[in-house]
């Protein structure tokens, strides 16, 4: 027997389609980059690691195994949505910050012990999708984009000295381009003992498309090409991935570049009190 | 390298000014750093703010203003051989730091430590290469949200951009020859769409989709979605991207059309 409920909404990973790719591109020999996807909590994490030798790719990879592996355990049983006792914020928020701190100590640890890898850092971004919405958090230039309605727009600002000049009025987006400051990060993860992430909640809705990448892909790609690129293929996501890692690499490929794209099929309230539980667990 | 400056004035170089200051001022007067006694330039006539590697040029409401390129302006973001000028006076501005630099080295991401913080422990801020002025590179918490254009509103059969957009980003890449997709059969039938974007959709989303890709070598067509793949000389695509030749005849949906270069 099968209830039928209305307002049981979807499992997080039938709501969500996630897709990820990442790729060295045309010059460098090693990928710095890291990504990380958890559909069956709602996870998705991308890092661009910097540091000589291969302590760019070590910072990433501990930024990403920690937020992922840490947060995905700690939803096995608790509920997103409950408080968070400490910081009196929403338990995912609260997740999300913490454990890009605790990924920041770890790295920063490493670097202090390990003279290869001194001075690594990398810079992080990451949604945590519930409840209808997605926490969005990072640190650096990695970005998190949001498709809706066939619009693109950047949703996290980066911790960048040229996004500093830009909102100081300095210099327009039109000339930014042109800039030779690209590519300084004024926050990173693992660089100091305690980092600061920014982290806001957004309301999702359904056909939403959220583009998570590294700085590889939107220093070599228009923001309208990936804007007419998610478009268009909207309904073919491991096209659409494809397809704007090709466009970075056939404009120079000059960074290694990561994506992350998330799109939105369903509703996936958070079930509250005793009785919607109880229905939720009937009905998986 | 710092950038520099260099004056001259009919033809003749007087003087050559490395930009080594976050803050140069331009003038008349003896306390600039740029000092050009002549009347026609104001006592302190414009200000060059150099940032790491940029920098930018601002006219302090002089008398008789500034032009780079030949052009009036207020307020500009300096480029390698840009020509200010002043009267009769010409400076060049030279940036050649890309070329001298290592490019890959140049790409990598740096971190610029936050200056001042006041939890930082004191000693050990540190400022890559210059100086960065604080307030500037204060650390911003607002939301991040700035808004794009919006896009070329979606069109039910066939879409395309009207106008080429000029390529800003800092990589010109050869681009293959012009081409055309002329429609043959339909309602449409004699329209020509130019391929000017790296990317022109056939169809519409959640339908019926193609993509038309220019690419370096050439332009490609790729199924996305629907019931019915596309056809090319009619033989049906399969999932990856196909390579169009000079006169390909494409199909999609009922719909004929001609792939051909241009000129």
């Amino acid at each position: 027997m099968r209830f039928e409920i209305a307002g049981v909404d979807m499992r997080i990973d039938d709501a969500l389609e996630i897709i990820s790719l990442t790729n060295p591109g045309m010059v460098r020999s090693h990928n710095e980059d890291s990504v990380a996807c958890d559909a069956a909590c709602g996870l998705v994490v991308l890092a661009d690691g910097m540091g000589g030798y291969n302590a760019g790719e070590v910072a990433s990879g501990i930024a990403v195994s920690v937020v992922a592996t840490e947060i995905c355990q700690r939803l096995q049983e608790a509920n997103p949505i409950d408080r968070d006792e400490a910081s009196g914020d929403e338990l995912g928020v609260a997740l999300l910050r913490d454990n890009i701190r605790k990924a920041n100590l770890s790295i920063y640890q490493a670097a202090q012990s390990q003279p290869q890898y001194s001075g690594m850092g990398t810079t992080i971004v990451a949604g945590l999708f519930y409840d209808n919405s997605v926490v969005a958090g990072h640190v650096g230039d990695s970005r998190m984009y949001r498709l809706r309605d066939g619009v693109l727009e950047t949703i996290t600002r980066d911790h960048s000295l040229l996004q500093e000049q830009i909102d100081s009025g300095m210099i327009s987006i039109e000339d930014a381009r042109q800039s030779k400051n690209k590519n300084l990060v004024t926050r990173a993860v693992g660089i100091d003992a305690d980092v600061e992430p920014e982290i806001h909640v957004h309301e999702v809705r359904i056909g939403d498309i959220y583009l998570l990448c590294s700085d590889g892909l939107n220093d070599m790609v228009e923001d309208e090409d990936i804007q007419s690129t998610l478009y268009a293929m909207q309904g073919n996501l491991p096209l659409a991935v494809d397809q704007l890692i090709q466009l970075a690499n056939d404009n120079g490929g000059r960074d290694n570049v990561s994506v992350i794209l998330v799109k939105v099929k369903g509703e996936f309230a958070a079930s509250r009190g005793w009785l919607a539980k109880l229905l939720n667990w009937f009905g998986k | 390298m710092a950038a520099k400056l260099i004056l001259s004035m009919d033809g003749a170089v007087l003087k050559e000014y490395p930009l080594n200051k976050e803050r140069m001022t331009i003038g008349r007067k003896a306390h600039n750093d740029i000092v050009i006694d002549n009347l026609a330039i104001s006592g302190e006539h414009a200000a060059i703010v150099t940032i790491l590697h940029d920098s930018f040029l601002e006219d302090l409401d002089s008398t008789n203003g500034l032009e780079v390129n030949g052009v009036q302006t207020k307020k500009h973001f300096l480029q390698n051989n840009d020509l200010i000028e002043i009267g009769k006076y010409k400076l060049k501005y030279l940036n050649d730091q890309v070329s001298q630099t290592n490019a890959a080295d140049f790409e990598k991401t740096m971190v610029l430590r936050a200056p001042v913080r006041p939890e930082a422990p004191a000693g050990e801020i540190k400022l890559s290469q210059t100086q960065v002025n604080p307030s500037m590179a204060a650390e911003i918490e607002k939301t991040g949200r700035f808004g794009m254009q919006p896009p070329a509103a979606p069109v039910a059969e066939v879409e395309a951009s009207p106008a080429a957009q000029p390529a800003a980003t800092a990589p010109q890449v050869a681009a293959p020859q012009a081409a055309v997709v002329q429609i043959l059969t339909g309602p449409n039938a004699g329209k020509e769409l130019e391929l000017v974007k790296n990317l022109t959709t056939l169809g519409k989303p959640g339908v019926q989709v193609a993509v038309l890709t220019r690419r370096p070598h050439g332009f490609f067509i790729t199924h996305v979605e629907g019931a019915v793949h596309p056809s090319v000389n009619g033989q049906t695509l399969g999932d990856q991207p196909h390579p169009l030749q000079d006169h390909d005849v494409i199909e999609l949906a009922g719909i004929k059309m001609e792939f051909y270069f241009k000129g």
